[in-house]
């Protein structure tokens, strides 16, 4: 009998320790099966950051090095130059990388490195417990926002990628969500996109993916994906933001 | 080969290429930018890479990454710098690797000046980041030697999977000496095969490393803290380096200076012994490991009455002088910072109050 849906093979069969209706499942495995069937998964050094993705590599059947909150950048920047003959990906949250590791995400895309970026937003710091992050919404109750994000004092949530699409060099920019199978078919043909732009030796991608926290959020699975559509997305708007053709 | 005039700073960027290192990472900093600048000239002519990082902490996690992917690396920094790069020193010592660190110390704290110290021997020798872990540091006190520790520390950074740091100042980069490059010490990197994230291809084999430094799991991080420590045990009885000067006289008191300090001393202590006063001086060339038996030896000579440190802090080394010399003979620091070198005069001076102050 044909097996028609299996794990991918960059995938390791180690439990995840994500929470129920937490997306980064489905990245982590459009990630894997992305490298599957690009069959890089020999050449991948992947970066995991500080944040609920700090363990992705017990997860990844790759190398992979494991970064300071922030500086997953710094650090893909420093193996593509050493070993530009390797693919290399970071996955951040949004602490990790639009709070403490802003300035080396700016200048790694500046610069056009060849390296891909996964940059997961659930718009909280997950793994120290649901503090405000940057990419919190307004009035978004959090535990260090227990009023909601006070914009007067916080201001409004960073729009990365947006941001960095501001920037001339950056080769793909795109948001995409997987809170649904018609969002992760698209988000997987962006990952892939994002993938082929870096073995074909095109400059720095970002791929931002609007995400859950049903933990921290404080709302269960089914309420977490009516809550990104009904809030996240009309705010942080998908599709892609800058194409190296544009 | 034949001897080149060189300055401090360019010597140190060339010691590294030839030690076999095409790999820098850096941000500018005074006393020490011409390493960069002569590296991004020096690198595209040996095929080597050059990259100015938007920071000094971006610029270690570039070496962080680098060396976590096997290829051998290094940067240089000054002491504001240093302070900015302690944290990924922190992470490259605690996922055991290897990179090649150098800070050309200027005064501080803060942004202090411009001039040359030894202010960061604390940070240096006892922490810097957090954590528990040490470098490997080593001081020159010539161009010359800055050279040669430079070529050294790359193999010594592979042997112990380590950071290593070399711990100059501002003179030592800014002074020009006749140097050499000895081809005894062009060494070739290490296998990291076993460890490095090199690509599983590039291995031929389909076992993943991993680089790290998280330990959730029951006595994982104890493992970790006691191999740390297993290591930093090998060098103290392997990598234990000290020089002295005057030591075979019956000298009345021992001068423990390193690094820029002890040229001022050594002149000191030639002043001295015309005026028939006999000072010897050991300077140890690693501070971490210390010197601990050769400063203690020297110290406890039955001639020797007093123990100075000499140093351009207010007073950092002296703490490791004292422990060694475990109160048998008293111990005196004499310091000078804010970017100021004393003149020899000056610490024959001050050897001359010590002495009167410890008559026998």
């Amino acid at each position: 009998m044909a097996r028609v849906f299996q794990k991918p093979k960059s995938l390791t069969s180690t439990h995840t320790h994500y929470c129920p209706g937490c997306t980064h499942g489905v990245v982590h495995r459009l990630i894997a099966e992305t490298i599957d069937e690009l069959g890089i998964q020999g050449k991948t050094v992947g970066i995991a950051p500080v944040g609920c993705a700090v363990l992705a590599y017990h997860y990844f059947d790759c190398d992979f090095q494991e970064a300071a909150h922030g500086r997953a950048p710094a650090m893909a920047t420093g193996i593509k130059r050493v070993r530009p003959d390797l693919f290399v990906f970071t996955y951040q949250g949004d602490g990790d990388l639009a709070s403490i590791g802003m300035g080396e995400i700016i200048h790694a895309a500046n610069r056009g490195e060849k390296f891909t970026t996964i940059f997961v937003n659930n718009t909280v710091y997950g793994m120290t417990g649901g503090q405000m992050a940057p990419t919190t919404m307004p009035n978004q109750k959090t535990t260090t926002s227990p009023s909601g994000r006070d914009t007067d004092s916080c201001g409004m949530p960073i729009k990365v990628a947006e941001l960095i699409s501001a920037l001339q060099t950056p080769a793909y920019i795109t948001r995409q969500t997987v809170i649904k199978p018609k969002y992760i078919i698209k988000a997987k043909k962006a990952i892939k996109k994002a993938f082929e732009y870096q073995l074909a030796g095109t400059c720095f991608s970002l791929v931002e993916i609007v995400s859950t926290c049903p933990t921290n959020w404080g709302r269960t699975p089914l309420e977490s994906i009516k809550w990104t559509e009904d809030v996240l997305l009309p705010y942080y708007q998908l599709g892609d933001c800058k194409t190296p053709d544009a | 080969m034949a001897k080149v005039l060189m300055k401090g700073n360019e010597a140190i960027g060339e010691a590294a290429i030839r030690a076999g290192c095409l790999n820098y990472f850096g941000y500018p900093i005074t006393p020490q930018s011409e390493i960069a600048e002569y590296l991004s000239r020096r690198m595209p002519e040996v095929n080597g890479m050059f990259l100015q990082a938007e920071s000094e902490v971006a610029a270690s996690y570039m070496i962080f990454g680098a060396s976590a992917a096997g290829e051998r690396v290094f940067t240089t920094s000054s002491s504001p710098g240093i302070s900015l790069m302690g944290e990924a020193i922190s992470y490259c010592a605690a996922a055991q690797c290897p990179a090649v660190f150098v800070n050309i110390m200027r005064g501080g704290p803060g942004l202090g000046g411009i001039l040359p110290s030894q202010g960061d021997y604390f940070q240096a020798t006892k922490g810097g980041g957090h954590g528990d872990y040490h470098l490997l540091v080593m001081a020159p006190n010539s161009v010359q030697e800055a050279v040669e520790m430079v070529m050294k520390a790359f193999p010594l950074a592979e042997k112990y999977r380590n950071p290593v740091i070399i711990l100059g100042d501002g003179l030592i980069g800014q002074m020009m000496e006749p140097v050499e490059f000895p081809d005894y010490l062009v060494s070739k990197p290490s296998d990291k095969s076993s460890w490095a994230t090199t690509g599983m291809d590039t291995r031929n084999t389909t076992q993943r490393n991993l680089v790290r430094s998280l330990y959730l799991v029951g006595n994982s991080l104890e493992d970790n803290n006691r191999c740390l420590l297993a290591k930093y045990e090998q060098m103290k009885k392997e990598e234990i380096q000290c020089a002295d000067y005057n030591i075979d006289s019956d000298y009345e008191a021992l001068i423990v200076s390193y690094g820029t300090m002890s040229r001022v001393c050594r002149t000191a202590i030639d002043l001295m012994k015309k005026e028939g006063i006999e000072v010897g001086m050991v300077r140890p060339q690693t501070l971490y490991p210390y010197p601990d038996k050769i400063v203690q030896k020297a110290a406890w000579k039955p001639s020797c009455r007093v123990v100075t440190s000499m140093e351009l802090s207010m007073g950092q080394m002296v703490e490791d002088v004292e422990r060694v010399v475990q109160g048998k003979r008293p111990v005196t620091w004499f310091g000078v910072a804010g970017g100021i070198v004393p003149a020899p005069e000056e610490i024959v001076d001050e050897m001359k109050r010590v002495l009167r102050a410890h008559q026998s």
